[in-house]
């Protein structure tokens, strides 16, 4: 009983000088634990006379609460050191990149396709494609181009034989719908066509995307309007100088070619534009009271008009690429470029 | 079509420069192409005289010319030229002129001579594309000592007009400077053509025999022609300032007819022709050696001009060298005819050629034209070449001439189709202008259509000429008004955007190759395909339609192999061409190709190779899309492009859609490839094919799960045990994993251990010992009897 406190000031320098967690345990055991040192003590008060065992018993429990706290503080502080240690050792450069497949990317004629194609369908346009080994039908005589027409010269077409050939254009799509459904139509076709061309400014594939409105009362002013919306859309830009000038397709009346401003040089006159100010970029019409015959169509009581659109053409202007041919190489470089 | 600003100036006078005219036409739908100088900037060159020429002292093939420059000064020059003599008029190039390439004249000794100044020659002056062998010589009346450049108007612009093919009308300077004049509203006025008296009565007999696609034919002899004369520097000039090579007199006159009138002319020696001048169709085995020196086979198709021993000409396209003009033709037979366009339309492209004449004649040249380009010809042919004229032979046979056109325009329509209405004055106007005679009436205009607009047949035509002349910018805008009307949408699909979007993901990047491949990177890799073929690809390497993805994708990685890229991961939507043309099909197809690193070089990257369960990944992801993967397998099959030990065929409820493997080594080492890759190839309508989600009530109850480790025969597939323990595993099984695959220590040779976990749940109630002890039993006895495979211990 007299060694009491000799003994508390033993185990706390036992306990402060303990370095695990492990070696508290042992501590703790050693004076607290049911065959402990301290318990030892209490279970000694039995043999005290019994006046002095409630200051000695009151004694023994203050020196086993002060330990125990003395524990608990040394452990936590252990803990703690602990867990520093550990998040210290577990640092890592954030600065290194990340695990894993990076992503790839979609080629520019497909964003440029999905980006007319969306502008077009949330205005309630619908996508429409064909087949593109095509007939002579489809591709030239339900357009009013006859065989022989002059205007067969106007596209080198690739042929198969004597009646099939790959589109030129993706007009039979609207062909094939407008036999097919009834007016009103709204359609875009987008896809490849062909024509036997190949130098700076040609690769025999490109795409194309056409579009085509028939209803009731359609006129050349909703075809403008069309085009200038969507060609301010497109570039984003609502000040793109847009103008129309008259040309000739034989599957509209009246045609026109559409220029806008350059993109390049803002109208200024570069070599993109030819020093023109002006860039060419598609053409646009009427719908051909003859196309209308040969799909069906009541040219009296409905009107309508078609357009088309290079997709590289808008592509190159869109994202400044200056060789055409990048396209269809596929290098890895330029594909790149498009993430 | 090129033609002469200056030249247009003498018909109509617009008050714009050429740069204002060539926006202007452009505009009004001949879009100009380009617009260049004739002659290239040179100053201080005067028309001079050569007064004499002797040998020069030191050199033979040079001459001392002395040379009268209008300075009152005779000024000497040492001249090379072979052609230059005593008397002629030339160019000269004064000391201190400056000629095309900043060429300064100076005074300069030439093998000891002193020479001050040069005679040039065209090619020095740029007015000739080849170097030309002599000095230029003018005509003996240019006027000495005036400047060169003035004197042959030089400060000329050649303007390119693309038209199109509506718009044969302006096939000619007349025929321009009437749409000018319609723009301008200004008076057009040409040279002032007169018939040409005949000097004698001597004629040639014509026959025609096809007056439907010839309503019109006329003939001249003229006799006693000089072909040996120069033709004008004036003509040849104007005809260079429209693209027209100069060749002999008789070809020069009817070329500067045809760019002046439009109407196409042929010139026949008339020592060549026999009996009469006949226009017939041509018989099937009839040859005719062209202008051009080739011989063609005529088909019975063609209309031809011959005569009584057979074709001369090929009619409005090219004329047979046999009965053309040569340097011993005395008399020439002049033709100018109507050929209909429907007779010469494609017929000068299935022949290979392209002309001049039959450009024009497929577009329509205006029938009234025939006889005032005629006799233009004749008068140019008297005062050039000389010769004495005949008589005009024509045929004619109104019936098949095109007759007097009229064409209706209501006034509403073209409201309702220009959005706008325009004042009744200005559409008359409009109308009258293009030369048509216009009656008005309550409900529109009625307009008589001029003989040389073959364009013009229907409303629409005369609605798009109103709204060009009145110009499509001043016409209004406004944006179409629709009724929002919800279309049907199929969520169960998976657009191709989506399925493109998970590719990129997966670390891909969009490929478009072309649809046509070299016949031998296709046989190479599909040697039993069979798509069409191009009848006239561009080149061999693209002349037959591709019938897999795989030959575009491999070209794709060889250009990126080649370009030090050796970590390829490519994909491409496309369609692919398969059978024959009466049994093609055009079928949609989604690809992929790989090659290298499994990722990219990096400091943590798997840096090992690409294999078949990277590809194969990808290409579930794409197939979860659609929410019902049990839809889809895998069979070990064979194809000719892919590795036999390491491919797939596709299918998709049971139908084949698409391979999948590594490329094979053979035929890898056949394209040269450096690398290994893999591809697959799928069908997208099976891809884009998806289902809806459906729920299943979550259970409460426990999961019990059982793991059971096989021992199967090496070649036997790990599908055929999945279905098997799937088949005998209950309808409460849950989840079937496949965690381990294994060969090596512990399992016998020829063998692999298959480790399956399996786990089931009611939805109702806990499921017992019991009755999993026996669907265990039930899959361990089916496996062992279907498929020799026992449990490992």
């Amino acid at each position: 009983m007299d060694h009491l406190p000799t003994l508390v000031t033993e185990a706390r320098s036992a306990i402060q000088a303990a370095e695990s967690i492990s070696a508290l345990e042992e501590l703790r055991v050693r004076y607290l634990g049911k065959k402990g040192e301290i318990t030892a003590l209490l279970k000694g008060l039995g043999k005290l006379p019994a006046a002095e065992r409630p200051a000695a018993g009151e004694r023994i429990n203050e020196a086993k609460q002060a330990l125990a706290e003395e524990l608990d503080v040394r452990r936590q502080t252990l803990e703690k050191a602990a867990l520093e240690a550990r998040l210290a050792a577990e640092r890592v450069d954030v600065t290194l990149p990340g695990r894993g497949q990076p992503s790839g990317g979609l080629h520019p004629v497909t964003l440029t396709l999905e980006r007319i194609e969306g502008l077009f369908t949330r205005i309630g346009y619908d996508v429409a494609v064909g087949p593109e080994i095509e007939d002579d039908y489809h591709n030239f005589e339900a357009l009013n181009i006859p065989a022989h027409h002059p205007a067969r010269g106007m596209a080198d077409t690739f042929y198969f034989d004597a009646t099939r050939l790959l589109r030129t254009h993706t007009s039979p799509v609207q062909v094939r719908t407008m036999k097919e459904q009834a007016p009103p139509i709204r359609i875009v076709c987008p896809g490849r066509v062909y024509r036997s061309d190949s130098d700076l400014t040609h690769t025999p594939m490109f795409h194309q995307v056409e579009g085509l409105l028939v209803d009731e009362d359609v006129s050349f002013a909703d075809l403008k309007g069309t085009i200038e919306d969507f060609l301010h859309a497109f570039f984003e830009r609502d000040d793109l100088s847009v103008r129309f000038r008259p040309s000739y397709f034989p599957f509209t009346e009246p045609s026109a070619e559409v220029d806008i401003q350059c993109v390049m040089c803002s109208g200024e006159g570069c070599r993109v534009c030819g020093h023109s100010g002006w860039l060419e970029v598609m053409g646009c019409g009427m719908v051909h009271p003859e196309v209308f015959r040969h799909s069906g169509i009541d040219a009296e009581r409905y009107t309508g008009f078609a357009f088309g659109m290079g997709v590289e053409r808008l592509a190159m202007l869109r994202y400044g690429v200056n060789d055409l041919r990048l396209f269809f190489d596929n290098d890895l470089r330029f594909l790149r470029q498009f993430a | 079509m090129k033609f002469s600003d200056q030249w247009l100036r003498e018909w109509v006078s617009p008050q714009q420069d050429v740069q204002g005219l060539a926006d202007q036409i452009t505009m009004a739908g001949l879009e100009v192409d380009a617009i260049e100088p004739v002659a290239a900037a040179f100053e201080g060159v005067v028309v001079a005289e050569v007064v004499s020429k002797e040998p020069h002292p030191n050199a033979d093939k040079l001459a001392l010319c002395q040379v009268e420059d209008g300075s009152g000064e005779r000024t000497q020059v040492v001249c090379g030229a072979p052609n230059v003599a005593a008397g002629q008029k030339v160019p000269f190039a004064r000391v201190g002129a400056v000629l095309p390439g900043d060429f300064k004249i100076r005074k300069a000794k030439l093998r000891g001579v002193e020479s001050r100044g040069m005679i040039c020659s065209a090619s020095e002056l740029g007015l000739a594309e080849e170097t030309s062998h002599g000095i230029l010589e003018l005509p003996l009346d240019a006027p000495v000592g005036e400047d060169f450049r003035a004197w042959l108007g030089l400060d000329d612009h050649s303007v390119e007009v693309d038209l199109t093919p509506n718009r044969g009308d302006c096939l000619s300077v007349k025929g321009l400077a009437r749409e000018v004049g319609v723009l301008n509203r200004l008076p057009v006025e040409g040279p002032r053509i007169e018939p040409v008296p005949p000097a004698h009565d001597a004629t040639f007999p014509v026959r025609v025999e096809d007056a439907e696609r010839c309503p019109r034919y006329i003939g001249r002899l003229i006799t006693g022609v000089d072909v040996s004369v120069e033709t004008p520097l004036w003509m040849v000039e104007r005809l260079r300032r429209s693209g027209v090579r100069s060749i002999d007199p008789v070809v020069d006159i009817t070329n500067y007819v045809m760019l002046e009138l439009g109407q196409p002319l042929h010139a026949f020696d008339r020592a060549n022709l026999h009996g009469a001048v006949i226009v017939r169709l041509a018989r099937e085995g009839e040859q005719l050696v062209l202008l051009d020196g080739q011989t063609i086979a005529l088909r019975d198709d063609t209309l031809v001009i011959a005569d009584e021993r057979g074709p001369l000409a090929m009619a409005g396209v090219m004329g047979g060298e046999h009965s053309g003009v040569s340097a011993a033709t005395r008399d020439i037979f002049l033709e100018s005819a109507f050929f209909t366009p429907l007779a010469v339309a494609g017929q000068a492209r299935t022949y290979g050629l392209h002309t001049d004449a039959s450009h024009r004649f497929e577009r329509g040249v205006d029938p009234q034209l025939t006889r005032e380009a005629v006799e233009r010809a004749t008068a140019l042919l008297l005062a050039i070449t000389g010769g004495e004229p005949g008589p005009l032979v024509e045929v004619d046979s109104e019936e098949h001439l095109p007759g007097a056109r009229q064409v209706r325009l209501r006034a509403a329509r073209l409201e309702q189709a220009l959005g706008k209405a325009l004042p009744t004055e200005e559409v008359a106007e409009i109308l009258e202008r293009l030369g048509m005679a216009v009656t008005a009436d309550a409900d529109g205009w009625q307009a008589d259509v001029p003989s040389w607009r073959f364009d013009i047949a229907i409303e629409e035509d005369l609605i798009e000429e109103v709204a060009r002349i009145h110009g499509y910018n001043r016409l209004p805008v406004r944006r179409p008004a629709a009724r929002l009307a919800l279309r049907p949408d199929h969520e169960a699909r998976v657009p191709l955007a989506r399925l493109r979007r998970q590719m990129v993901s997966r670390g891909y990047q969009e490929a478009v190759t072309y649809s046509f491949v070299a016949p031998e990177l296709q046989a190479a890799l599909l040697p039993d395909a069979v798509s069409p073929r191009l009848a006239n690809p561009i080149s061999s390497d693209l002349s037959v339609m591709r019938a897999s993805l795989f030959p575009g994708l491999v070209r794709a990685l060889e250009y990126n192999l080649n370009r030090q890229q050796s970590r390829v991961r490519l994909f491409e939507a496309g369609l692919v061409f398969r059978g024959e043309l009466d049994e093609l099909q055009q079928v949609p197809m989604l690809g992929a190709l790989v090659c290298g690193s499994r990722e990219p070089e990096g400091w943590a990257g798997a840096r090992e190779a690409v294999d078949f369960f990277d590809l194969k990944g990808d290409l579930e992801s794409l197939i979860a899309l659609g929410g019902e993967p049990e839809a889809w397998r895998f069979e070990p099959a064979e194809h000719p492009a892919l590795h036999p030990g390491q491919s797939a065929r596709v299918l998709h409820r049971g139908e084949p859609v698409g391979w999948i493997g590594a490329l094979h080594p053979g035929v890898r080492a056949a394209l040269g490839l450096r690398t290994d890759a893999l591809l697959f190839e799928v069908r997208q309508d099976a891809l884009t094919h998806g289902c809806l989600p459906r729920f299943t009530p979550l259970s409460r109850h426990p999961e019990v799960r059982r793991d059971l480790a096989f021992l199967l025969e090496e070649a036997q597939p790990v599908q055929a045990l999945l279905d098997c323990v799937r088949n005998q595993a209950g309808q409460w099984l849950e989840a079937l994993r496949l965690f381990d695959v294994y060969q090596g220590k512990g399992v016998p040779e020829g063998h692999k251990s298959v480790a399956l976990g399996l786990t089931w749940q009611h939805p109702s109630r806990t499921l017992n010992d019991e009755e999993i002890n026996q669907l265990v039993d039930a899959i361990v006895a089916e496996s062992r009897q279907h498929l020799g495979a026992e449990l490992r211990g």
